[in-house]
């Protein structure tokens, strides 16, 4: 008897979520079957990913994906259209990491102008990041959403201490979000019904589990999404439904095995290409994981996951 | 779990006065709050509707799913009116579901129609000769209505075993018989055989002011036994949070601190 592949299939389904306009928009989500297991079901949108870039210049990058940068960063209008140009970025994702009162402390209306300048610059779907800091997010994402409304974008990232007002930001000038919790797919489902009882749909938003680094908690970020993934697609778990965030680059690009030169670990392989291996092995376990949306800093790797996705699709 | 709403019956005096003047509205609100509070089917329960049985079913099944994006559950002793409730019914929004076939040769004409119209059917495991005794005696029962089920042509994935809740105040060791009996049917087949109750059975005759508290207590023994659908009162809020309780439990939800919110 010829041998039948058992397949499983799902009563749920990843909703589908847009962001960006024009020809440029992009489409994440909407499986109703587990990552990359097209036989059991439709995927009808691949992963995407984002490249990271950040309002003021990455000092605490690395040399390793610093340099990548290093003639544009200095302006990120100007990083902006280099993704978008040059590295043929399917969407950016720019983190407002210099409004954090341990860095620069700039002010939510410096965000607001850097927003609009980068938007007036590109025209392709962008992300839009806090500095993860709880207070200052707060008002800053508020100044964000407001200054990109009418773009469709990405805000977040929306937590436990500050998601009323990032909501009801996100609501006003129609963005998605996302909502973020520390690796607690109870919490993160509790999350996801507070914002939706705010009366935030469901079909807008983004759950973003907290990523971690190969070597750094990995199996604990893998563990949580393909809970949720699970709850989602075969519970029919309604909460559990919005598509997931991996937002890997920041996690990678500062650990010690990226960044100890090789005379120091000459048994850990070549500095660069070690970096560069090291972001596209963490991303490639959090797609695999379910992941529908990466944020990611080194063209290589970013390169290399492309590649993977486009064989595995 | 799969709730079928129990609330709309000929046996409720509201519910029969506006079945009676062919009143749309109480239904149709009975319908919406119930379906609202989580139930998957709305039972329509029209008794015997022995006069103008067709038409009072066609009325019920057409006046509730103008409302109510639900599938609904036909309970009626009258071949005739459950037959004109399937043609009426709007497949859109899932199958039906007959309540009910037994192993009495009278009722075998509801598995005829279940594979007529492909819908689902509760198959109470009763005979001719009175109550089982055991779950055993129900499981026996079980597998003569599924065999008889297969002549029909009815698939055993459409057929949900019913034991015959009897109620605790005056038969209380069959309480323990139905729940044996629950886990018992699931073993029938493979895929496992799809079980349900009518859960209020259980509190008949008991004081008002308990009735609550047993059908909570006794839907979560029979949850825990594997339970698939339950005809039950989705407005009872104590009761839905013991299901949802439950199903946390068993790991069939997800906790959330707001899981009974949801």
């Amino acid at each position: 008897m010829a041998y039948v592949v058992p397949k499983e299939s799902c009563s749920g389904k990843v909703l589908s979520v847009d962001f960006g306009k024009g020809e440029k928009a992009v489409t994440i989500g909407g499986e109703n079957a587990l990552p990359f297991l097209s036989f059991e079901g439709e995927i009808p949108n691949r992963p995407v990913i984002a490249y990271e870039i950040q309002d003021t210049r990455p000092d605490d990058w690395p040399d390793t994906v610093k340099n990548m940068y290093k003639d544009v960063s200095g302006d990120t209008v100007a990083w902006a259209k280099h993704c978008q140009d040059n590295l043929k970025a399917t969407a950016v994702a720019l983190r407002l990491i210099s409004t954090h009162p341990d860095r620069e402390n700039r002010s939510a209306q410096d965000a607001a102008k850097t927003i609009k300048d980068v938007l007036a610059a590109i025209n392709i779907p962008l992300i839009i990041l806090g500095s993860n800091n709880i207070e200052k997010d707060s008002t800053v994402l508020v100044a964000a959403a407001e200054a990109a409304s009418g773009h469709n974008c990405i805000i977040g990232k929306a937590q436990e201490g500050n998601y009323k007002t990032i909501v009801a930001a996100a609501l006003a000038h129609n963005h998605k979000l996302i909502a973020m919790s520390e690796l607690d797919i109870n919490l993160a489902k509790q999350l996801n019904i507070l914002i939706t009882q705010m009366g935030f749909e469901k079909e807008k938003l983004i759950t973003d589990p907290m990523c971690s680094a190969l070597g750094y908690g990995l199996e604990y970020t893998y563990s949580v999404m393909e809970r949720i993934r699970l709850a989602g697609l075969l519970q029919n778990d309604a909460t559990m439904q919005p598509p997931i965030l991996g937002d890997v680059g920041m996690y990678v690009w500062k650990i010690k095995e990226v960044s100890a030169p090789d005379s120091e670990v000459p048994d850990w392989g070549a500095l660069e290409e070690r970096g560069i291996t090291w972001e596209a092995v963490t991303a490639t376990a959090m797609m695999i994981a379910g992941t529908n949306l990466l944020i990611m800093r080194h063209p290589k790797a970013i390169e290399t996951v492309e590649k993977t996705i486009a064989e595995l699709i | 779990m799969i709730i079928i709403g129990e609330k709309i019956s000929v046996i409720a005096k509201k519910v029969r006065e506006a079945m009676n003047s062919r009143d749309p509205k109480p239904i149709q609100e009975l319908a919406d709050a119930q379906w609202k509070a989580g139930a998957h089917f709305i039972d329509v329960n029209t008794g015997p509707a022995e006069e103008k049985g067709e038409e009072l079913m066609t009325w019920m099944v057409q006046s509730i799913q103008e409302k109510v994006h639900a599938p609904l559950c036909l309970d009626t002793t009258n071949p005739q009116a459950l037959e004109a409730g399937l043609k009426a019914h709007n497949n859109r929004w899932g199958k039906p579901l007959i309540n009910s076939t037994s192993n009495d040769p009278e009722r075998f004409i509801m598995l005829e129609l279940a594979a007529k119209y492909q819908a689902q059917i509760i198959a109470l495991t009763v005979g001719k000769g009175g109550l089982p005794a055991d779950a055993e005696e129900r499981c026996g029962i079980a597998a003569e209505i599924m065999a008889r089920a297969a002549e029909f042509g009815v698939q055993l994935e459409d057929i949900y075993l019913d034991p015959l809740i009897l109620q605790v105040c005056t038969t209380q060791d069959q309480a323990m018989h139905s729940i044996r009996a629950i886990k018992m049917f699931q073993e029938l087949n493979d895929p496992p055989m799809k079980t349900v109750v009518g859960l209020s059975n259980i509190s008949n005759g008991v004081p008002k002011n308990m009735r609550s508290l047993i059908d909570r207590v006794y839907l979560t023994l029979l949850i825990y036994e594997g339970l698939t659908a339950a005809i039950m009162n989705p407005l009872d809020k104590e009761l839905m949070d013991a299901m949802k309780t439950t199903e946390v439990f068993m790991g069939k939800t997800l906790y959330a601190h707001s899981y009974l919110e949801m």
